[in-house]
């Protein structure tokens, strides 16, 4: 359940087209089924009553909407973000990816998103989703109705949320939130403390299964390059498909350290993944080592920060010193 | 009709993997897949496998050819080589008829070795689904997904799997597993089907009706307004091709490894950039022109290439997968007047 | 007594201001390293991007080692100390997957310091050849 009702949502939508501070909405729209939900543009009041929708699974990004609505028109956008959203927000208008003034930020509180696929894994046949008393009450056509635990299907980067308060916004609806202190690196932890084959086995088991459908670039607000070098012919390493267990690794290594210090954890590359491959923790571990490595560092907190990727100072650790530290945790 | 206690499918599956390669579904914390069996591993019990079973028939990447080049000679190495037989059990009505759909691209004339080749020497055991999600639609396509044909058809019911040979491939198969099988009458399956097909009736996408599209519809739908909305929150990454078990473009590129040239081909999707790129650049310049290509493909050209016949199957991987929630079934619905 | 017949391939990116001209001296001073170091002269260490070190590997590398000049010492300033950032990170995460940490190296070679340069590819050399082919970061279809 969300604390902002989808009521008062649509209101302020209606209220910003109304009074011409906006002439587009960006926000969510309902599909077949509960938990099918798309993110569209809205621009009439109508439109918002009919397909607009705020609800437990509203867990897209608008960051890659956000810079083509920005380039759209002279006019100015709304978008409804969540705290989580409004940090890749930031890091967008870090790299001058859009113009602020474009944009109408309405800050929305979340409670958490819920991950369909868990759902899914003891329910089938879904016809409904709803809440009550704080349970999520799923409504199907075999079993009738069943009872989860808000926590059991809480999408996994809500689960370890790292802020709920707002990083940026023009207008917030509801109260601000907290940046919270989660425990969102204790699986790269976990994985530290393997030993090396058993690092290997573990992603070697999880990367094997990607099929390159390139969702997990797509989708990341900070995969914002023109031409990717993975879609490039002439970079020699252009690959459209697995045609080794190398090419995996290559392009999850390359694709993580490309969002090196811009990697908000925002975690949409791990909810997209058609393969569920927890690639969340590969851009975790790169945070985990710059916050160890050179001070706290949280891409997006606020605007034209400097990431420590493109910083230096002269006391810096060796590489060699690095991978030892590594051990040390261990 | 044959049928033999679930106790026994271990026995089975023994038996079929001890002449060929089986592959069945099985769980893993990904969903279900697809995998050989070793002698351990059980069924899933999955309505279906997160990738489709065309892979086995079209892999997504396959080696051609290799060139050696030393001099000024070129030797040409060829790497198909005549498959094993192996058997596919448990593939779903949908991705049975998918085959149908593959077959009319690759064994049309010219002939796809490749694919002959796997089509030849693979045997499907189909499975008869009893729980259809909500995502399921493939009765839109005329798929009856209670009697999936295949080369075996089986139907599982509380504590047996019943199998019937639908083709000469299919009775040979299972005469030679005759000893563990028992003749069985039909009325435990016919009672089953019925019960399915009411639940059929019931689910969500139900009403879907795809006679709006089809043989010929090309002018009517190509230049729609509503591309454009539809399309607006793609963003372009190839999941529903690759899930998709009617998909079947693919792009053939060269790898060189530094001594070789390895000649392959891999699948390609429609919703990327350079899908179709040419010398003079890319046909399809917008996410919405790559976007109408994919259902256009599936709902107007594939019909009118293939006596009216749908490039869709329903099966809802897509629906499932698609990181946006964009798909077929809202395609249908605009643009098709569907409630 | 049993002879070790692998001979590694290793890639030695070196930049062109101080490391190039290490390897240089080494070789003036006939100091000896293996033959199987391949030098990659680079502008500057700094120019080495992540997917480089990789490539190597795919190609068949079984060690790649990056010489830059000293923190503090780079023709361009400060070059070399974004080279420290990137590879610590870079070499923390092939390690993280676990890849042998002791494939990847990082060393300041100045170009005074041709007997420094020998030395550490020996020193190199002879800890890739303790490990063996590279198999974690291989591409099969690159082997003969």
């Amino acid at each position: 359940m969300q604390e902002i009702k989808r009521e008062d949502l649509i209101a302020k939508a209606a209220q910003l087209l109304a009074d011409g501070t906006v002439d587009r909405v960006i926000g969510w729209k309902k599909g077949e089924f509960d938990y099918d939900v798309t993110p569209a543009v809205f621009t009439t009041k109508e439109e918002l009553e009919n397909e607009f929708v705020w609800n437990d699974f509203c867990g897209a990004n608008f960051s890659k909407y956000i810079k083509k609505e920005a380039e759209k028109s002279e006019s100015k956008v709304m978008a409804f973000l969540k705290p989580c959203d409004t940090y890749s927000f930031n890091q967008l208008l870090t790299e001058y990816k859009f113009d602020r003034e474009k944009v109408y930020v309405v800050g929305v509180p979340c409670n958490g998103m819920l991950d369909d696929s868990k759902i899914k894994e003891s329910a089938s046949g879904i016809s409904s989703v709803t809440e009550e008393n704080g349970k999520v009450v799923v409504d199907t056509l075999y079993d009738g109705k069943i009872t989860l635990e808000r926590a059991d299907v809480l999408a996994e980067r809500c689960a370890n949320c790292k802020s709920k308060k707002h990083a940026a916004y023009d207008e917030l609806l509801g109260t601000e939130g907290e940046v919270l202190d989660s425990k969102r690196f204790d699986e790269v932890e976990k994985l530290e403390k393997m030993t090396p084959d058993e690092r290997f086995a573990f992603w070697q088991n999880e990367l094997s299964r990607c099929i390159r459908c390139n969702a997990c670039r797509n989708i990341c607000p900070a995969c914002t390059c023109e031409k990717c070098v993975f879609d490039n012919p002439a970079s020699g390493v252009e690959n459209k498909a697995i045609s080794d267990s190398f090419e995996e690794k290559m392009f999850h290594i390359i694709r993580a350290f490309h969002v090196v210090g811009r990697c908000t954890d925002c975690g949409e590359c791990s909810r997209v993944c058609p393969q569920n491959i927890p690639l969340h923790l590969l851009n975790r571990k790169f945070i985990k080592d710059i916050n160890g490595f050179y001070g706290e560092y949280q891409a997006g907190a606020e605007v034209g920060s400097r990431a420590p990727i493109v910083d230096y100072t002269k006391e810096d650790l060796e590489p060699s010193e690095a991978v030892e530290r590594g051990e040390e945790n261990a | 009709m044959r049928k033999i206690s679930l106790d026994k499918l271990d026995q089975l599956f023994a038996e079929i993997s001890s002449k060929s390669a089986l592959y069945i579904p099985v769980d893993t914390a990904a969903g279900a897949k697809f995998e050989k069996y070793d002698g351990t591993k059980k069924m899933s019990d999955a309505l279906n496998t997160v990738r489709s079973a065309k892979d086995f028939f079209f892999p997504q990447t396959e080696n051609l050819v290799d060139f050696k080049v030393e001099g000024k000679t070129i030797e040409i190495k060829e790497t198909v080589k005549e498959d094993e037989d192996f058997v596919v059990f448990g593939v779903r009505a949908c991705d049975v008829k998918s085959f149908e759909i593959l077959d009319r691209v690759f064994l049309a004339d010219p002939v796809d070795n490749f694919y002959k080749n796997r089509r030849d020497h693979g045997i499907i055991v189909s499975m008869a689904c009893t729980r259809p999600a909500e995502t399921c639609f493939c009765q839109t396509f005329g798929i009856d997904a209670t009697a999936p044909a295949g080369d075996i058809e089986c139907h599982k019911t509380t504590d047996a799997v019943y199998l019937e040979a639908k083709t000469d491939k299919g009775a040979k198969l299972l005469k030679s597993l005759n000893a563990l099988t028992e003749d069985a009458d039909a009325s435990a399956v016919e009672a089953q089907k019925a019960q399915t097909k009411e639940v059929f009736k019931k689910l969500p996408l139900a009403g879907l009706d795809a006679s709006a599209f089809g043989d010929g519809k090309t002018n009517e739908f190509f230049n729609a307004p509503e591309w454009k909305t539809l399309s607006e929150s793609c963003l372009g990454c190839g999941t529903c091709t690759f899930v998709c078990p009617t998909c079947q473009c693919y792009d053939i590129k060269d790898f060189n490894t530094g001594h070789e040239v390895k000649r392959f081909r891999c699948w390609d999707s429609c919703m990327y950039s350079d899908f179709t790129r040419m010398a003079h650049g890319n046909p399809r310049l917008t996410q919405v022109e790559r976007f109408r290509q994919r259902f256009m493909h599936k709902l107007v050209y594939y019909p009118t290439n293939n006596e009216g016949i749908f490039g869709c199957v329903g099966c809802g991987r897509c629906m499932a997968k698609c990181p946006i929630n964009m798909n077929i079934v809202k395609v249908m619905k605009k643009l098709g007047g569907n409630k | 007594m049993q002879v070790n017949e692998f001979k590694p391939l290793i890639v030695a990116f070196c930049c062109n201001w101080c490391s190039y001209a290490g390897a240089d001296l080494a070789g003036n001073n006939r100091l000896n390293y293996p033959a199987e170091v391949k030098i990659v002269r680079v502008p500057c260490s700094c120019r080495v991007n992540p997917m480089f070190i990789l490539r190597a590997f795919q190609k068949g590398a079984d060690g790649v080692i990056l010489c830059g000049c000293h923190p503090g010492d780079c023709h361009y300033t400060s070059g070399n100390y974004y080279t420290r950032r990137r590879m610590a990170l870079l070499f923390s995460m092939l390690d993280y997957l676990g890849i042998e940490k002791e494939r990847t190296r990082v060393e300041w070679v100045s170009a005074a310091e041709g007997a420094k340069f020998a030395a550490t590819m020996n020193d190199f050399v002879e800890k890739v050849i303790s490990l063996g082919e590279n198999k974690r970061l291989e591409d099969l279809r690159c082997k003969k």
